[in-house]
């Protein structure tokens, strides 16, 4: 047996550094450090140089000067006497608002397209065909252009809503569609109205308490409740009563045609439901493909195998086919939620005020503080997206297939 | 045997009856109705519903769209001639007819020259000829007027063919160009005029001298060859950082920092020396005059053209076990991904500067061309890494095992499969890119949907919107639903799995 001896020791080269693998990756990255230092020392020095040759400096403290704008549309109170951090925030809820909304409607819309473009029925899946080509396949921006000039160009003028107009408010007097906007009755909150809502919120907890209390009941015995007639009732009865109990203090207000124009109720802005409309309908395509696919992919094996088990059809839908289905969905539908928002700033087409036409435009303009600006407003984007995709990976994570 | 049972049988069936024609509500187009549009009572209902909704929305359409009025110098005349012809409902698609030119070229200025030339040479000579109209030192109140009149006179089918032959050939050379790349059965001798292309392409649309693009070929190559002789010589990357250098050295100035300038970069000194010994060139028109459908085209295609590699690239970089590499890359994906395309559009137009060398202003179409190349790659490389990672592990250890190095592996191992894996993603990539140069429309270029703004502005078609918003948004579903399809067509002819 021969003398087991150590490997000869090789002494450092340097040309090693070039040519032995294990020393190369080094080589490459150091070089990379040294060139992607060299960029950024350019472009620092490149800015600071051209700033100072216009005379600026970076400065984020017109955050808190007077914006001296107004906006028109607010879910906090704004007024032109606000600073520009507040017109900002402003314009960030009008984001989210529009984005919330959209996921909303796109996500109602493509469930039900991209379901019905599996439909049996030819022409419906015919038809539902053609509505997602046709969204896919033109951009967003003529979408919210069409739906805006419906909004201002199709509809009634508010004066045609006099009395022996041409027009008349729809769902019993209550909406009225003009060239101005819609006209939604308001909530007025009477005194003793907090406790309605107070009642409400708790009744919306009992379902969940109710729900959990179901699922372990039927673990242990096997009995099943009608969850959903309880959570209906609950929903609405406790809600309901202490509505008429506390003497109807919610009540709606009307718009009424005062003058040339509507007074009282919600004003909902053309704008704003151009941008809506155009988002969810555009979005809603994408989702019902992603959607079909999604019910695609779960092999017809699943179906049989629920069936043989005598499952019912329903519940193979809810306990088989959605769950697996859901795992495809998921991920690509929340890109397509990220994909909305980020499209929101396209309300710069129909003047809607989102935070890329506050913080993003007039601030800008206003203060000439363009770099401070776009790069508050890339944030903002920046880390709504990274809030929702680390959402997304810990959804990733919890129902990937746990595999051996 | 069966004679036997012939014999013996009473009657015995010798001839094979024909077949019975099926029940009547079991053939043809019934059966079909009644599997496809009623087989239970709610499908029944349904189809009933769809079919209302289609008639209500066909009856909303067609008379509108049949009913157009093609001929007519502005809406009122339009609608005059609506009301003249009883009709309740109208497209005046007079403003397509009057203005297509316009929306598939913007103010991209016609080869004026040439059609009087060709078509306009009896009132041209009337004029003065050749030289007293455009020649240098001419009346430019007495040349637009000139021009105006022949443009009306000559018709817009004789403008768009000869008026506009240099986009008309740029893009048809375009087709020529792409068709080796879409479809591998063409003679692969077409792909050099495919690399040629590009160059030529700009010569065409933005004109000047030849010159120009050609010193930009003659950089590239020279990199290229650069990178071949020294990485053969000296290892891989040595030669990438040779490249590197002669990259910076021909199209910018690495000596700026110094404060040094003139010597670098070497560019316009060779396309100088070039165009002065033999100088050749078109009328030069700049970005400013570009719009429309055709600017759509430009940027798109460049955008597509060059995020490709780009994107490959910073997928693989992602993928890198050098966590500097991979840093950088996850960093610039994630940032681009984060942000809209519009947000990064106004950083073009109102931030770049600030990046760049004091001094330097280059092109507004250039800045959202290389703006649109970098979002689309970030994208690209997401979907092409989704590829990469389907990509069963055992392929890049095969590569490895046959002792292929890594550029070798990727390039004939993995990324072959991976793409055709991500196919379907890039194309949605690229038809997202395509649908978003729309967008450009609000850092001032003049897309179709600007164009049509401009359009209403005009006090012949105020008001107008459906007709042109159509008219637009057909000719981008036409490029959007072919490059669709082409998808479909390259997944099934790369399907090599057996199903």
């Amino acid at each position: 047996m021969a003398d087991l001896t150590a490997p000869p020791r090789e002494s450092f080269r340097l040309s090693q550094l070039l040519y032995d693998a294990r020393y190369r990756s080094l080589t490459i990255q150091v070089v990379a450090a040294i060139l992607i230092m060299l960029l950024l020392v350019e472009l620092v020095n490149n800015t600071v140089t051209n700033l100072a040759a216009l005379g600026k400096d970076i400065d984020f403290g017109f955050l808190g000067t007077t914006a001296g704008y107004d906006i028109n549309q607010q879910i906090i109170p704004f007024s032109s006497q606000d600073t520009h951090a507040r017109a900002a925030l402003v314009g960030i809820l009008n984001t989210l608002l529009v984005a919330v909304l959209g996921c909303i409607l796109a996500t109602v819309i493509g469930v039900l397209a991209g379901v019905l473009r599996l439909s049996k029925n030819w022409l419906v899946a015919r038809i539902m065909t053609v509505y997602v080509e046709a969204m896919r396949n033109t951009p967003l921006l003529i979408w919210i252009y069409i739906v805006f000039a419906v909004m201002t160009e199709a509809t009634p003028l508010p004066r045609d809503f006099r009395e022996g107009g041409s027009s008349s408010m729809i769902f019993w007097d209550s909406v009225a569609i003009t060239n101005r906007g819609v006209y939604l009755p308001a909530p007025v909150w009477g005194a003793g109205s907090g406790i309605v809502v107070a009642i409400f919120l708790l009744s919306i907890a009992a379902i969940f308490v109710l729900r959990s209390y179901a699922r372990k009941k039927q673990e242990q015995t096997g009995q099943q409740l009608p969850v959903l007639w309880m959570s209906l009732g609950l929903l609405i009865v406790p809600a309901l009563l202490a509505f008429f109990v506390m003497g109807r203090p919610i009540t709606l207000q009307y718009p009424e045609l005062g003058g040339f124009n509507f007074e009282g109720g919600i004003q909902v802005r053309n704008s704003f439901i151009a941008l809506w409309l155009a988002l969810s309908l555009y979005t809603s395509a994408f989702i019902a493909e992603i959607v079909r696919s999604g019910i695609l992919a779960v092999s017809k094996g699943q179906t049989e195998a629920a069936f043989a088990l005598g499952i019912q059809p329903n519940r193979t839908m809810q306990l088989i086919i959605l769950p697996q289905a859901l795992r495809v969905i998921i991920p690509p539908l929340i890109s397509q939620y990220l994909n909305l928002t980020k499209n929101s700033s396209l309300a710069i087409a129909v003047g809607y005020m989102d935070v890329r036409s506050t913080l993003g435009g007039i601030t800008i303009n206003q203060t000439g503080r363009e770099l401070e600006g776009m790069l508050l407003l890339g944030l903002f984007y920046l880390i709504t997206s990274l809030i929702i995709s680390s959402l997304m990976n810990v959804y990733n994570s919890s129902v990937k297939l746990k595999e051996r | 045997m069966s004679e036997t049972h012939a014999h013996s049988a009473a009657f015995v069936r010798t001839a094979i009856l024909p077949p019975a024609a099926p029940p009547p509500g079991q053939t043809g187009v019934l059966r079909w109705m009644r599997e496809n549009l009623f087989s239970s009572i709610p499908n029944a209902l349904l189809t009933l519903l769809a079919l209302y909704f289609v008639y209500t929305i066909l009856a909303a359409i067609l008379p509108w769209t049949l009913n157009g009025i093609w001929d007519a110098g502005s809406l009122t005349e339009c609608r005059a001639i609506r009301d003249e012809r009883g009709l309740s409902t109208a497209a005046c698609w007079a403003v397509i007819n009057e203005r297509w030119l316009q929306l598939l070229f913007g103010f991209y200025p016609i080869d004026a020259p040439l059609l009087a030339r060709l078509f306009y040479a009896d009132e041209l000579a009337a004029a003065g000829g050749m030289d007293a109209v455009f020649g240098p030192g001419s009346n430019a109140t007495a040349r637009i007027e000139f021009v105006g009149t022949m443009r009306a006179e000559l018709g817009n089918a004789l403008v768009f063919f000869f008026g506009y032959w240099r986009p008309l050939l740029a893009l048809a050379l375009l087709v020529v160009a792409v068709a080796p790349v879409l479809y591998n059965n063409l003679p692969r001798g077409m792909l050099i005029f495919s690399l040629i292309y590009p160059f030529l392409a700009v010569f065409l649309l933005w004109g000047g001298s030849i010159w120009g693009p050609i010193s930009v070929a003659l950089g590239l190559a020279l990199s290229l060859y650069i990178l071949k002789y020294a990485g053969a010589r000296f290892g891989g990357l040595l030669g990438g950082l040779a490249m590197i250098v002669t990259l910076l050295c021909f199209f910018f100035n690495p000596l700026s920092l110094l404060g040094i300038s003139g010597l670098f970069p070497l560019l316009p000194h060779v396309s100088g020396l070039l165009g002065t010994i033999l100088p050749f060139g078109l009328p030069a028109i700049t970005s400013d005059d570009f719009g429309g459908f055709m600017l759509a085209i430009i940027i798109g295609t460049s955008g597509i053209v060059l995020s490709l590699p780009l994107g490959i690239v910073l997928a693989l970089g992602r993928q890198s076990s050098m966590p500097l590499i991979k840093w950088v890359c996850v960093t610039f994906i994630e940032v681009i991904r984060g942000v809209p395309l519009i947000v990064w559009l106004f950083t073009a137009s109102l931030l770049l500067n600030y990046f760049l060398p004091p001094g330097t202003n280059f092109d507004l179409l250039l800045r959202v061309i290389i703006m649109v190349t970098l979002f689309a790659s970030a994208y690209l490389a997401e979907v092409v890494r989704g590829g990469l990672a389907a990509l069963p592990k055992g392929q890049y250890e095969a590569a490895d095992s046959l002792g292929l190095d890594y550029w070798k592996s990727m390039r004939l191992i993995v990324l072959p499969q991976a793409l055709k894996i991500s196919i379907p993603g890039i194309v949605n990539t690229f038809i997202g890119l395509f649908k978003d140069t729309t967008l450009v429309v609000f850092i001032g270029l003049r897309d179709p949907l600007g164009l049509t703004n401009a359009i209403r502005a005009t006090g012949e078609w105020n008001g107008i919107y459906w007709e042109l918003y159509v008219f637009v948004a057909l000719l981008f579903f036409v490029f959007c639903f072919f490059m669709s399809r082409y998808s479909m067509y390259l997944e099934r002819k790369l399907a090599t799995d057996r199903r």
